[in-house]
């Protein structure tokens, strides 16, 4: 195996390392987060304008800030939880930070749209909020949050090739100090071709899975 | 299972040993405003055990938000609402969940979960009662006999036609053996042949299990269909209320009569357009008759033209039976144009018939 490409292996696994982890934290905390949001909203199960306004100011603060500049501020933080600023693993902490409140808002659209008759139903079944999450909200908003999810992948994937300029790795950083930097033309395409490839899988096995998840 | 479970079925017993006849539902002076606006006025009505009360009114009348209080779905602003024996309007969401449970409601759209099967529906109610895997499964198979769907199990509702999607609210609703089902327009977006169907459904599950149901429609047929009792609505009030073929036979507020008016024989327009408003010369009078009871089963057309002394021509209309009562709207055509026409009408008819009107004149041709 050439030094290229063993190099092209270890960015490709960098990339994946930092998007699956840093994909399924923000699924972890923004899928309750985007709950929050919803269920705390006005007619919503668990109505609380101070929170729910609270909430939303928070993520639209986040998700203001530039990521090139989040990754910066964030390094205080990141160095508190992995012990460390460079590298990949450092690189999933302003990651992840990014993508949270970016998937809370998508994962919000997703619950809003499930129709307000069936809350309805539930209630009238005599269901508790939980179970109108657990058995209503969540099983129904599915086919959408699961595509939600993989605009959020793709999202981490151009991402993270912007946390490579801070030393996280990955393809974007060999994009740029091999293709850019000293003018390696050839790398810079594959990398880009990579990037093409793994952007469609994500997309195509994304899709493949809303559509099975989906009854309606 | 928390001590809520026994709230409802501690005073249902109560109630019933003190008093069996006591109405399931008693509602009084409810009263609810979104806003400015209000959607229900000083509302009273009751829902006697077994029966089927039918709530007619046009859209904005009220009578989604006079459902939505049955169940604490919507909170009135004043006044009661007790479902057995028990007043509901002042518990909060946790408290009224061990009542809802025990009040199955239907849906004009059915709602139904898409991500669930036909069986995971039907099941949800018992799942949220507490009942293990084992007992649902033998529930869902018996509710879906009793619904003609047993084949449609493991279908999606979206596999399924309108009519069968109601058929699975109706299961669903049943399913936790429900003292009360609601029914909100349940039959409104559905085609007539299968909206006969439905109700014959819901008749059927009331004659054999005794099941009391409370229904809002916007249409009188349905009440027609299988009401005991109807409840007349308009602008938040109670218009009117009795025994269905009462309120056929003799509609007291004018907001029914408009209500029942797509359902009762009108004057053919051809003949409408040759009246005159006066007498004709060598001509006769249009009349309209409302019969009920007794009167629709006398030979009317023969006595009256006895009394008349010419005989009297059947225009339009006939005899109709509402809950197995013989009601019925006549256009009839009596011959002569004298000054005395009125006073000799109301001689003849007073009697005979249990509402009557001139509608015009016309000239023989």
């Amino acid at each position: 195996m050439s030094v290229m490409t063993e190099l092209m292996l270890q960015a490709l696994w960098e990339t994946v390392l930092m998007t699956i982890v840093s994909g399924a934290i923000s699924f972890a905390l923004g899928l309750p987060l985007g709950l929050l949001l919803v269920a705390t909203d006005r007619g919503g199960i668990l109505p609380n304008l101070a929170v729910n306004r609270g909430l939303g100011a928070l993520v639209n603060g986040l998700r203001s800030v530039p990521f090139i500049i989040l990754l910066v501020a964030l390094i205080p933080l990141t160095r508190l939880l992995v012990g460390t600023s460079i590298g990949t693993i450092a690189a999933i902490v302003p990651l992840t930070i990014a993508a949270t409140p970016y998937y809370a808002r998508i994962a919000e659209v997703s619950l809003r749209e499930v129709d307000h008759g069936l809350i309805e139903a539930a209630r009238a079944m005599g269901a508790s909020r939980s179970e109108i999450v657990r058995e209503v909200l969540i099983p129904e908003a599915l086919p959408s949050l699961a595509a939600g999810f993989t605009v959020t992948l793709i999202t981490l994937i151009g991402a993270s090739a912007v946390a490579g300029a801070v030393g996280a790795g990955g393809l974007g950083d060999l994009a740029i100090r091999y293709g850019y930097q000293r003018f390696q033309t050839d790398v810079m395409i594959e990398v880009v071709a990579i990037l093409i490839v793994l952007v469609c899988g994500v997309q195509v096995v994304g899709d493949r899975l809303a559509k099975l998840l989906d009854h309606r | 299972m928390t001590g809520y479970a026994f709230a409802l079925d501690a005073p249902l017993r109560e109630s019933t040993a003190a008093s069996p006849a006591a109405p399931l539902v008693r509602l009084a002076g409810v009263s609810k405003r979104f806003g400015e606006v209000p959607a229900l006025s000083d509302v009273a009505l009751s829902v006697e055990r077994g029966e089927i009360l039918g709530i007619i009114g046009r859209s904005g009348a009220g009578k989604s938000t006079l459902i939505r209080c049955l169940n604490g779905l919507e909170r009135p602003d004043a006044g009661t609402v007790e479902i057995a024996g028990r007043n509901i309007a002042s518990l909060d969401e946790r408290a009224l969940q061990p009542v809802r449970r025990r009040i199955g409601m239907i849906f004009q759209h059915f709602n139904l979960l898409s991500a669930k099967t036909v069986a995971q529906n039907i099941a949800l109610p018992l799942k949220i009662a507490g009942q293990k895997r084992t007992q649902r499964r033998a529930r869902v198979a018996e509710l879906l006999d009793l619904v003609g769907l047993a084949d449609k199990a493991r279908a999606y509702p979206a596999q399924l036609s309108g009519g069968q999607k109601q058929r699975v609210g109706i299961a669903r609703a049943l399913a936790a053996d429900p003292v009360l089902l609601l029914s909100d327009e349940a039959t409104s977006a559905l085609d007539p042949e299968t909206t006969v169907s439905i109700l014959d459904l819901l008749r059927d599950i009331n004659r054999r299990l005794g099941l009391t149901i409370a229904l809002i429609t916007h249409e009188m047929s349905v009440i027609r269909g299988i009401a005991d009792r109807v409840v007349v609505l308009e602008g938040g009030r109670v218009i009117e209320s009795g025994p269905v073929w009462r309120v056929f036979a003799a509609p007291q507020a004018e907001g029914t009569r408009r209500l029942l008016r797509p359902l009762q024989p009108q004057l053919p327009a051809e003949i409408a357009a040759r009246l005159h408003a006066t007498p004709q010369p060598r001509g006769g009078v249009v009349l309209r008759l409302d019969v009920h009871g007794a009167q629709a089963q006398a030979p009317l057309l023969a006595t009256l033209s006895q009394h008349w002394g010419a005989p009297a021509t059947l225009l339009h209309g006939g005899i109709d039976h509402v809950q197995g009562q013989p009601v019925g709207t006549l256009f009839i055509r009596l011959p002569g144009s004298g000054d005395d026409t009125a006073s000799r009408l109301g001689r003849s008819l007073d009697a005979s018939v249990t509402a009557w009107e001139v509608l015009g004149h016309v000239r023989d041709d």
